[in-house]
């Protein structure tokens, strides 16, 4: 082998409520472990390097960039992959108003941002649209123009505190 | 709001089939597939922009532990290339490097980080060439060239086409203005970097999965580089594209690489491309030059249009020769042109290859006739939305280029647009530093013609109905995220009454799936849409031959809907669509049925009609409110009303995200997107990342307002016309315009950035001509044009002749 030294740690990481022993060399970020080394290819990448929010995932509840983060970091916290937003096979609120309203089209961003968007609501139950803007601003997505991703998060964010919300006509028709 | 809809099924906001897998991130993208034994491949890329390769040394790399093959260009020595005139690209080049990021070799190892280390391993040496890095330089350097093909030096492409009498429009004019524009180039930045992933299985089969917007045309490319391997042994599937936006279009130097590899080593192989390596595969908007000369009447109208672009196209063919012509097809669509002229020239230079981004070659001639139609208005003292609306091309007619453009829309668009933002009280009439603008656009539904010349449909689709009632349908399309797996579904569950969610969707799989040509060109709902319909109808009438006689009832008194088929008189007396179909599986055997589509024959017959036509035109219209500010030249968009004429909504969920997405990406186009480039150190990429590459953000998107006006086109599937580009073209113009509403200063440029707004008021402030844009053009000596009579002096769409020419000299008809 080469002259570095290629030796894999071996630990335990909690991820969606699943504890897990996994091994992997120590210079791995959390983006490549999550995919490579436990199958959890639900978190995509879109540089690398920290620039598009694509590979966000949640740790401890709070927004992180995976592609940042070292694997290693992940040990003692609680991550949140998009994996495990559903329960059951029962669509989270915001996955459901994302599906319903085209927020995701080409959905490649789209992990990133339910769970970014997720962490918004868990502080912030109806956020303004600033508000939304600010929370996501780090994260990019090319298809939508973004609307219909705020869109999604008003009325999940809605249906979340119990209000009966339903999709605007014109969200889906344009304005007359 | 909802309108009325015939349908049960088109024209409803069906949730898009894939949507649950989206939303739960198990769509399988193709870096997500892995397979046992796979391999990981690396590509060494150029460092210099313009140079031989005098030597490769791969020893030390094949040595390196972990490294089970090495490639360089002398294992894929066949030349590829989208276009059959630009078989100019080598899966790692053979003998010279054309760009920065050109690649010479690749690596496949037992993970990644071993191929890259072994990249390091391999000795390149290159000697060194003059690099062109600009197409003033193209134009005024013959040697050396950068490819041996071409018209002339480093001029790959020169086109001179006439319609009409020029000198005679001009004299008509009341008015005439010459201006000069340029749109810089710009690139896709979809969120997946490219990845593909090969095998050869024992059996001495290829398949590829790879993210790609056109498996056929990779299936092709394959094909000819790997043969002696037969194409029928060849399998090309499409995943899921994470963005496309044309940026997928080409075949690529990384999908043949690891086809090879695959086939060398026994072992699958995957490669996802970096962030880098994207900006260096391009294929993007193409920097332009322009020069417009128009004449008027005092109404507005036009009365000759005389155009010329220049194109740097980077270091390969791409579409090249198709975005050239494209730069001059669709000027003709919008407003009444009767005497046209267009000159393009396309350079080679030592940059990533340019090609189709959204739009393909149309947005910055749109960009120039909008803005130049905007300065009309100002000398003529002319509302711009009235002078537009008095200059529609009329519908269901032939433009001056013998393009036939059915339904338009664009009056209706335009009214839509002014009445919502108010124009009229906003034109002209706003406080220094806020402004309205705007502009109007058209788009193809599809290329009227294939890539390659044949006389085989551009689509297929197929039905497999059996006795459990189940309908697959399978065509080769493929879905980059605007939802055309959904609308296969739909067309086929409107005909045959069932649901969306009923039927099973097989797609872009060249083994499994009809050939469709691929998703481009806005082509796609327009040409599977009229083959589902068909292969659809074939199935009912088969369906209603067996249920009639079972029933005694006449095959054209059956309905099909809610899952039934049914008397249409008498709904009771009927059965289960699962019933009716083993009704047919025992009337006709096994059941299956196809459809297909060409679009119809274009009436122009000079060479060059083959860019521009289609079987329909959308039309978008637009209006955006702007804020200046005067101390820092900081341009913000406040608000964009877009209405855009799509024929029908197959499902208005989609085109809504359509055209909210093409204002999106337009604005980023309009006021920050560039590639730019150093050449200090010879011609590199400035700055291949995403932090660098300025796109919009959450924080620079505007509040809009979208309008969808339904003008059915009846070449379209139930009326429907494309939406995933037109609305993206009339955008950057109209920014344009407004920043001179808001301040008085013409920035003719593409981005409109701060500094050149800075720069404009700056000579406003010195009583300068307020304008920053392009003051100079690349040397051409342009040929002879191909002359045409237009269709109003009874041309037939033929060259003209020397002496035909003389013959059709009659008056212009007004």
């Amino acid at each position: 082998m080469t002259k570095k030294t290629k030796k894999k740690v071996h630990l335990t990481l909690t991820v969606n409520g699943e504890e897990q022993e996994v091994a992997f060399a120590p210079h791995k970020t959390l983006l490549e472990v999550l995919r490579e080394d436990m199958n959890l290819t639900g978190t995509k990448h879109g540089c690398e390097l920290g620039e598009c929010g694509t590979c966000t995932v949640l740790v401890d509840g709070r927004p992180v960039l995976s592609c940042l983060a070292l694997g290693l970091d992940g040990e003692g916290k609680e991550i949140t992959t998009v994996e495990g937003m559903d329960d059951k096979g029962r669509l989270h609120p915001l996955q459901d108003a994302f599906a319903d309203l085209g927020a995701a089209q080409c959905g490649y961003c789209t992990p990133g941002f339910l769970l970014t968007a997720m962490a918004l609501l868990e502080k912030n139950k109806k956020p303004t649209c600033q508000q939304m803007k600010e929370a996501l601003s780090g994260n990019l997505c090319r298809c939508t123009g973004y609307i219909k991703i705020y869109e999604a998060i008003e009325l999940a964010a809605a249906r979340m505190r119990g209000v009966k919300a339903e999709i605007r006509q014109e969200s889906i028709y344009g304005e007359e | 709001m909802a309108r009325k809809n015939p349908y049960k099924t088109i024209g409803t906001p069906v949730r898009r089939i894939d949507g649950r897998s989206k939303v739960t991130g198990q769509t399988k993208f193709a870096d997500d597939l892995v397979l046992p034994r796979m391999l990981f491949c690396k590509l060494l890329r150029s460092p210099v922009s313009h140079a031989t390769i005098t030597s490769v040394d791969i020893s030390k790399a094949l040595a390196y532990p972990g490294v089970k093959a090495v490639l360089t260009g002398r294992d894929l020595p066949v030349p590829f290339g989208i276009l059959p005139v630009s078989q100019d690209e080598h899966s790692l080049c053979l003998d010279k490097v054309r760009f920065a990021g050109d690649p010479v070799a690749a690596v496949a190892a037992i993970d990644e980080e071993t191929a890259f280390e072994a990249l390091d391993l391999i000795k390149v040496e290159y000697g060194k060439l003059k690099e062109i890095d600009s197409m003033f330089t193209a134009a005024d350097t013959a040697e050396p060239r950068i490819h041996d093909y071409g018209d002339i030096g480093n001029t790959h492409k020169l086109v001179a086409l006439e319609f009409g009498e020029m000198e005679k429009g001009f004299a008509e004019a009341d008015h005439i203005r010459e201006d000069l524009f340029f749109f810089e180039g710009n690139t896709h930045l979809p969120m997946e970097q490219h990845a593909a992933l090969a095998f050869f299985d024992p059996d001495g089969k290829l398949t590829i999965w790879s993210s790609t917007q056109t498996p056929h045309y990779l299936h092709r490319a394959l094909a000819k580089v790997l043969a002696p391997l037969a194409a029928s042994h060849i399998r090309v599937i499409a995943t899921p594209n994470g963005g496309g936006f044309g940026g997928k279009s080409d075949p690529f130097n990384h999908e043949i690489v690891v086809s090879k590899l695959a086939m060398v080593t026994g072992r699958p192989v995957k490669i996802c491309l970096t962030r880098e390596e994207v900006f260096y595969c391009h294929r993007g908007r193409h920097p332009v030059l322009m020069k417009s000369k128009i004449g008027v009447k005092k109404d507005g109208s036009i009365t000759a249009l005389d155009f010329e672009s220049y194109l740097d196209g980077g270091g390969y063919g791409s579409y090249g020769v198709a975005s050239t012509y494209y730069t001059g097809a669709l000027q003709t669509v919008t407003y009444k042109v009767p005497n046209y002229k267009f000159n393009g020239a396309r350079f080679f230079t030592n940059k990533p290859p340019c090609g189709p981004k959204r739009g393909h070659g149309t947005p910055q001639p749109r960009f120039a006739l909008e803005v130049q139609l905007d300065k009309i208005a100002t000398d003529l003292k002319l509302d711009p939305a009235e002078l537009r609306l008095r200059t529609l091309h009329p519908p269901n007619s032939l433009t001056a280029n013998y393009l036939k453009v059915g339904t338009i829309g664009l009056g209706e668009c335009i009214k839509k647009v002014v009445a919502g933002s108010n124009w009229r009280e906003k034109y002209g009439k706003l406080p220094l530093g806020k402004g309205v603008g705007i502009a109007c656009s058209s788009y193809l539904c599809g290329a009227g013609l294939p890539i390659y010349w044949n006389n085989m449909p551009q689509t297929g689709v197929q039905l497999k109905l059996d006795r459990s009632g189940g309908v697959a349908v399978f065509c080769g399309e493929t879905e980059i995220g605007q939802g055309s797996d959904t609308v296969l579904p739909m067309v086929v569950a409107e005909i045959l009454g069932i649901d969306t969610y009923d039927i099973r969707v097989c797609v872009a799989d060249t083994d499994l799936t009809p050939v469709d040509l691929g998703s481009y060109s806005s082509r796609v709902t327009l040409m599977m849409g009229n083959a589902a319909i068909q292969a659809a109808e074939r199935a009912k009438e088969l369906i209603s031959k067996a249920v009639g006689e079972k029933l005694a009832v006449p095959a054209s008194q059956l309905a099909f809907a809610d899952r039934r088929v049914f008397n249409v008189s008498k709904p009771e007396q009927g059965m289960s669509f699962a019933e009716a179909v083993v009704c047919a599986e025992a009337k006709f055997g096994t059941l299956g049925t196809t459809g297909s589509y060409s679009p119809p024959i274009s009436h122009g017959k000079f060479k060059g009609a083959g860019v521009g036509p289609s079987a329909a035109y959308s039309y978008s219209a637009c209006v955006v409110e702007v804020d200046v500010n005067p101390a820092t030249g900081i341009v913000v968009v406040d608000k964009v009303w877009m209405a855009h004429d799509v024929g029908r909504s197959i499902n208005p969920t989609l085109v809504m995200g359509q055209v909210e997405g093409s204002i999106y990406m337009g604005l980023g186009e309009a006021l920050m997107e560039e590639m730019a480039y150093r050449n200090n150190v010879g011609v590199v990429h400035k700055f291949p990342s995403m932090l660098e590459y300025k796109s919009p953000t959450t924080l620079e998107m505007p509040e809009c307002v979208t309008y969808l006006v339904e003008d059915p086109d009846p070449n379209g599937p139930f009326g429907a016309k494309e939406v995933g580009q037109g609305p993206l073209l009339p955008i950057m113009p109209a920014v344009a315009n407004a920043v001179f509403d808001a301040v008085g200063v013409r920035v003719d440029e593409i981005p409109v950035t701060p500094e050149k707004v800075l720069k404009a008021l700056k000579l406003k402030a010195k009583g300068k001509e307020p304008r920053v844009g392009p003051t100079r053009l690349p040397t051409v000596v342009w040929p002879e044009p191909i002359r045409v009579a237009t269709p109003w002096q009874g041309g037939d769409g033929k060259a003209l002749s020397g002496e035909e020419k003389r013959r059709h000299a009659l008056p212009t008809p007004r």
